[in-house]
């Protein structure tokens, strides 16, 4: 009985059984979400990560936009069937970056964590374009729309700027030409040609080697900078960063 | 009884103060409209303005017409918002069991159901639409009607706040509103059953915070002195929510005038958030709050005594506690750290019980009323829900043990699990309170036809079984053909022949849920008769015991 | 235990609790037996789980995660999975990369290891681009035919695979370049409009001989070189035999005039490094087997 004469105290008071509640659902929230905050094994040590140029960060929001982790998760789970399929596991590392994360709940669609440059950039076009010309079993739903598009660059720097406030560590130099580098990316030939080197070099210095990522027009149009142009340029970039010759999957930091 | 005096100071403030508030907010929408940023945030801001401005004008048509009387008086419960939720529940139900009849079509039958030049009805945008619609229009305001019910009637008082009721449930349609045209035109934040942005949190956050201080206010001057249970699962739910609500969706905006913000944990603690939310959000939101649902309307349908209050002290605060740590199995095999993955999966398997109390109180409350179960077809309703709760809750804790979670993750088993959940638990429970509360509220002695509620229940029940039946079958054949190797140790399927599999298995589940979406039309038009008074429902009851606040003034001690 | 100012529900026997609310009173039942003992069940395997496995977060500055009496680790399990399977897959790849392509279509054993190899890697890697398989797409060629733009035999095949087709980063890939005629400015639209006319006599389906006669001394300066003097394709460059009326992007008009107009020099990506030399081997050998191999 004498459970039940306690709890009366807790049926009697609103506000004792209000801050009861709070504290009994606080409890595993706090264990499971600030150890990942401070302990060391959370996030692997790699080299390669680095912020992703405007373009791919504009391809990024709009791979959110469209809702296409609905249908295609961004995690290889370390099972023998997904690493062959897909390549190697995914790596706490490699969306370190990312705010917020892009891991997915459902596979309707195969996993892309690692299709950058498994296709060619056309292909990627074509495919969004109209996905059952090229695949026809596929349910994933038409973009084409994308490639008409202009991608809207306007705030740019704000964006960037914004994302180094949360933690990912954009230069000074990666912010005020966000612009300058983002045209400089879909169309080096062009428009953006003075910019290439700044861009360059900036990334490269970042991710500690060059050629991290594509200087080209994406969506078959080079004197427009479409939607299209920043979305492929994300899909080309997913999985390529890290570089795995120097990923030690021994080292206790890395080690799950 | 009947109060003479028009306004009293105190309800005048909370007119008063709602209104302001509305203007406020107007005035901050016309600025944000005015220097919108984007494109998004200016048809946001204009769609917020309409709204608003419809509800101001409301509150001050209702007010002026209301001049003679108190609105507010303490002698009489407040039901009329009661009824504003019941139409708001049926109303975003069939619309979101609409949406998701078309996803499931989309998936198909892409080549009929994707318009290339309409980018905006894209599944990927139509999913969240779906999943929000009814986890949050229809589950949200089934929960908001109920609970404003129940509080009054278990703690005999008019619901506290006098005007702050109404900016709950309008501003909560608010939020509704801006949440699914935002995915139209591709505002989101892409965590799931988070998506909206930024300035749609913040708003829900004011919403929410309103709606706890209503309840706990209305718990405050209750005039019964202990709790009922069915207000414990009612508070902790919207407590957690709270909390769950605020946690997750911390993010900075790009600028106070645009629709995109950053968030500010990424990657795996984001993960960690997301899901510590995402469980959650289906421990709090679709367990919890429809087990007060449960409380009150199944002991008052077969008015019958809960069967054991141990029981119900037990499991209250051992599913809270427990529920909360479970998040970390939708993270299974994941770059998540082990060592929480296992915490996931063992306090999931710890709450297979916790969540069981649940049926079982609600179930054996029926003792000696079982033949209920064949006569009144509400009853059967709200008991097969429990039985689909616990089918859900067993297989919940099945799925969260990694080695089966390798097989059922990312795969349809896990639509299927969610629709026994929501299909056949959340779905059910609430449309056997809505078929309570028609007659409850529009004082009519009967629905307006029982038959047409078994109807309901048939087509529907056999719609759910359509659907879970086929997408079990579809996630273990999908998960088992992506792991299947040829005689010479070779992955046997590619990709696209496991999506093709499934091609059978989604036209049985768009069946089973064209099924279900009949039933909800059948329910929509037995309520709406119902309440026009036709059929059975012709006999009107000048004041049942439930509508009159004096009737059960006098306390029991 | 009674309590004489409870109420008694009739039906049960048994006293309610005493409260009421809104005519809903409660009983008391006990806790079910079975309930209880399943419940203190499932604790006690949590427990255990907990204590075999990685489980409990240290406090900040006390270093890392209990490890759990098992040690367990996902991402060794995969690696010796990974490696378990190369190991068992190992004689039969070795004698797959020992071997020349054409003794591995000799060697009845090897040929049936590498047609499966090939056919599981098809499926995932190449027919996004070439169609299960190889039926091909508008834009990339079949497989399971015998036309090929480049090579057909064996090695031909192996050598596209591994270097990919105007694929720029790798410097042995296969490339040509048909000049972006009309975007470029090298031909009019008229021009182009008219050697669209000849292309289509190549395979006799033009019904305008003026423009034919009219492009045919273009055709000479500016096609013949890489498609031929009388258009059956250069296997060299990989352009390709525009009588044979098998179309890689497309037989319309509108399609022909724009791969002249705009020039469509299509990219195959390179497999090396993706994929290991047993894999490209056996894809190889699998795509021979298709239809058309030479
Ligand atoms: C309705 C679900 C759905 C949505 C939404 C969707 N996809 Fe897909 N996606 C698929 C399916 C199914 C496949 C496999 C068949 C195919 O290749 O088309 C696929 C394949 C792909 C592939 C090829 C991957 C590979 O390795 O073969 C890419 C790249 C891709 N999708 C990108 C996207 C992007 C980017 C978006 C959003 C703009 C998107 N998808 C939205 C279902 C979807
Ligand atoms: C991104 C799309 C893409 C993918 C993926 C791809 N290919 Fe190709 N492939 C092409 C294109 C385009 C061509 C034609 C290039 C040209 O026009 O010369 C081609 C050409 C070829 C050829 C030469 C055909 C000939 O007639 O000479 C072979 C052989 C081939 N592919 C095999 C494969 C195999 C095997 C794979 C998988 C490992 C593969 N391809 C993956 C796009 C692709
Ligand atoms: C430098 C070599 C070169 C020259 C010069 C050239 N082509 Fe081509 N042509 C190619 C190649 C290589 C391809 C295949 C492109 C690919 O696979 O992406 C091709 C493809 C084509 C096709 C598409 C065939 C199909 O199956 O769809 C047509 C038509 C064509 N050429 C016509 C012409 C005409 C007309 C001219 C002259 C005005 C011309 N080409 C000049 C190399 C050349
Ligand atoms: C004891 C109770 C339960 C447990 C332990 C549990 C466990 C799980 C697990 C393991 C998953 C799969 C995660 C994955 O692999 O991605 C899942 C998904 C889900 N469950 Fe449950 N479940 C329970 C009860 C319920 C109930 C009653 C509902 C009611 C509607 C529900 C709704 C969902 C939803 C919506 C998802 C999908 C989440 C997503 O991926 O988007 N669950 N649950
Ligand atoms: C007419 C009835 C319904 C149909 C046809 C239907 C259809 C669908 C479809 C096609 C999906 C997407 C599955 C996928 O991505 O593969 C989905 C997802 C979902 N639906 Fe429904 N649905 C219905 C009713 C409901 C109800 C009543 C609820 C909740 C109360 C609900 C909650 C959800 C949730 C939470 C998801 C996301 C699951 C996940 O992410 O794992 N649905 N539904
Ligand atoms: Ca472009
Ligand atoms: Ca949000
Ligand atoms: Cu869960």
């Amino acid at each position: 009985m004498g459970l039940m004469n306690n709890h009366g105290v807790l049926e009697r008071h609103s506000l004792l059984l209000t801050v009861g509640i709070l504290v009994v659902v606080s409890i595993g929230g706090i264990i499971q979400m600030a150890p990942l905050m401070y302990m060391d094994n959370t996030i692997e040590k790699v080299d390669g990560m680095r912020p992703y140029t405007p373009l791919e960060l504009l391809g990024r929001d709009i791979y959110v936009r469209e809702g296409c982790y609905v249908c295609h998760s961004q995690m290889v789970r370390p099972l023998r069937d997904e690493v062959e399929r897909y390549g190697h596991y995914s790596l706490a590392a490699e969306s370190m970056y990312d705010h917020p994360f892009q891991w997915g709940s459902k596979r309707t669609g195969p996993d892309l964590a690692r299709v950058g440059g498994k296709y060619s950039v056309t292909w990627q076009v074509d495919h969004l374009k109209d996905p059952r010309a090229l695949v026809p079993e596929s349910v994933m739903p038409p973009y084409a729309f994308l490639a008409e598009k202009p991608l809207r660059t306007k705030d740019i720097s704000a964006r960037l700027r914004t994302e180094r406030l949360v933690g990912v560590p954009y230069t000074d130099g990666m912010i005020e030409n966000a612009e300058a580098h983002l045209l400089a990316q879909a169309d080096p030939e062009g428009r953006g040609f003075e910019f290439v080197d700044d861009l360059v070099s900036a990334y490269a210095e970042a991710a500690g080697r060059e050629g991290s990522f594509e200087l080209r027009d994406f969506d078959g149009d080079p004197e427009r900078v479409t939607e299209m142009d920043a979305l492929v340029a994300y899909l080309q970039m997913t999985g390529t960063l890290v570089d795995f010759s120097t990923y030690e999957a021994d080292d206790l930091e890395n080690r799950r | 009884m009947v109060q003479t005096h028009a306004y009293n100071y105190r309800d005048n403030t909370s007119l008063y103060l709602v209104s302001g508030a509305l203007v406020f907010f107007l005035s901050l929408a016309l600025l944000i409209a005015r220097y919108a940023a984007d494109q998004a945030m200016e048809v946001q801001s204009w769609t917020f303005i309409g709204l608003a401005m419809a509800f101001l004008l409301g509150t001050i048509f209702w007010a002026s017409n209301n001049a003679d009387r108190n609105p507010f008086d303490e002698a009489e419960y407040e039901d009329t918002i009661v009824k504003w939720g019941v139409i708001a529940s049926v109303f975003w139900g069939l619309a979101g069991l609409l949406v998701g009849l078309i996803i499931a079509l989309q998936l198909t039958f892409p080549n009929i159901f994707y318009f290339p030049e309409l980018g905006w009805t894209n599944f990927g945008r139509l999913r969240p639409l779906h999943t929000s619609a009814v986890i949050f229009a229809f589950g949200g305001n089934v929960l908001i009607a109920t609970s404003f019910y129940v509080v009054q009637r278990t703690c005999r008082t008019r619901l506290a706040g006098g005007m702050w009721p109404w900016f709950v449930f309008w501003g909560y349609q608010i939020f509704i509103v801006l949440a699914a045209t935002g995915y139209l035109v591709g505002v989101t934040q892409s965590k799931e059953y988070a998506e909206p942005e930024w300035y749609v949190d913040w708003w829900l956050t004011l919403v929410w915070v309103g709606y706890l201080l209503v309840f706990l206010g209305t718990l405050w001057k209750r005039k019964e002195p202990h709790i009922y249970v069915a207000n414990w699962f009612y508070l902790s739910f919207i407590v957690t929510i709270a909390m769950l609500h605020i946690v997750n969706n911390l993010s900075v905006p790009v600028s106070l005038t645009g629709s995109k913000s950053v968030q500010v944990f990424a990657g795996v603690q984001d993960a960690m958030t997301q899901w510590w939310y995402g469980h959650n959000a289906v421990g709090f939101f679709l367990t919890t709050g429809f087990l007060a649902i449960m409380y009150y309307f199944i002991p008052k349908r077969v008015n019958r005594p809960v069967y054991s209050y141990r029981l119900s002290i037990v499991h209250f605060w051992s599913l809270i506690f427990i529920y909360i740590w479970a998040g970390p199995h939708h993270l299974h095999y994941t770059a998540l750290p082990q060592w929480a993955q296992t915490l996931g999966m063992a306090f999931s398997i710890m709450l297979w019980m916790p969540s069981w109390g649940g049926m079982i109180n609600g179930v054996m409350t029926l003792s000696g009323a079982w033949d209920k179960l064949r006569t009144d077809p509400v009853v059967r309703m709200m008991v097969v829900s429990l039985a689909f709760y616990g089918m859900a809750t067993f297989e919940g804790p099945l799925m969260s043990v990694r080695a089966v979670n390798a097989l059922s993750h990312y795969t349809e088993w896990g639509i299927g699990h969610v629709h026994s959940g929501a299909l056949g638990w959340v779905g059910y429970i609430s449309f056997g309170a809505l078929y309570c509360l028609a007659p409850w509220l529009w004082k009519r002695k009967d629905l307006y036809s029982n038959n047409l509620v078994e109807w309901h229940f048939w087509i529907s029940t056999v719609g759910i079984l359509f659907y879970m039946i086929s997408m079990w079958f579809a996630g273990i054949t999908e998960g088992l053909m992506w792991r299947a190797y040829n005689e010479f140790g070779f992955l046997e399927y590619s990709f696209v022949e496991t999506v093709e599999a499934k091609h059978i298995s989604y036209m049985i589940r768009a069946l089973g849920g064209g099924l279900y979406f009949i039933g909800a039309v059948i329910m929509a038009y037995n309520l709406c008769r119902t309440a026009l008074g036709h059929g059975e429902a012709r006999d009107e009851v000048s004041a049942t015991p439930q509508n009159d606040i004096h009737s059960t003034l006098q306390p029991a001690e | 235990m009674t309590d004489d100012n409870k109420p008694v529900d009739e039906h049960s026997g048994l006293q309610t609790t005493g409260h009421s609310w809104d005519g809903i009173s409660e009983l008391n039942n006990p806790l079910p037996r079975w309930w209880l003992y399943t419940w203190y069940i499932t604790i006690g395997i949590a427990v255990i789980y907990m204590i075999l496995m990685p489980a409990i977060p240290a406090l900040p500055g006390l270093g890392t995660n209990t490890p759990g009496l098992r040690n367990h680790s996902d991402r060794d399990n995969v690696s010796l999975a990974i490696s378990e399977m190369q190991q068992k897959r190992q004689s039969d790849a070795t004698a797959l990369l020992d071997a020349s392509l054409r003794d591995i279509e000799t060697d009845r054993d090897l040929q049936q290891f590498a047609l499966a190899m090939g056919e599981s890697l098809f499926g995932d890697n190449c027919a996004t681009c070439h169609g299960a398989g190889g039926r091909g797409a508008k834009g990339y060629p079949v497989l399971a035919d015998d036309i090929w733009l480049w090579d057909g035999t064996l090695e031909g095949i192996e050598t596209t695979l591994r270097h990919g087709i105007r694929h720029e980063e790798d410097e042995d890939t296969r490339f040509s370049a048909m000049p972006r005629f009309g975007q470029d400015g090298f031909l009019t639209a008229a021009q182009i409009s008219d050697l669209t006319e000849y292309v289509l006599h190549l395979s006799d389906r033009s019904d305008d001989p003026e423009a034919v006669e009219r492009a045919s001394g273009n055709w000479v300066a500016q096609c013949s070189s890489c498609h031929g003097d009388q258009g059956k394709g250069d296997r060299t460059q990989g352009a390709p035999d525009l009588t044979d009326a098998d179309w890689l992007f497309g037989d319309s008009k509108r399609d022909i005039f724009d791969t002249i107009y705009h020039a469509r020099n299509s990219h195959m990506p390179a497999w090396e490094g993706r994929l290991d030399d047993a894999s490209i081997k056996a894809l190889a050998v699998y795509v021979h087997s298709l239809g058309g191999g030479e």
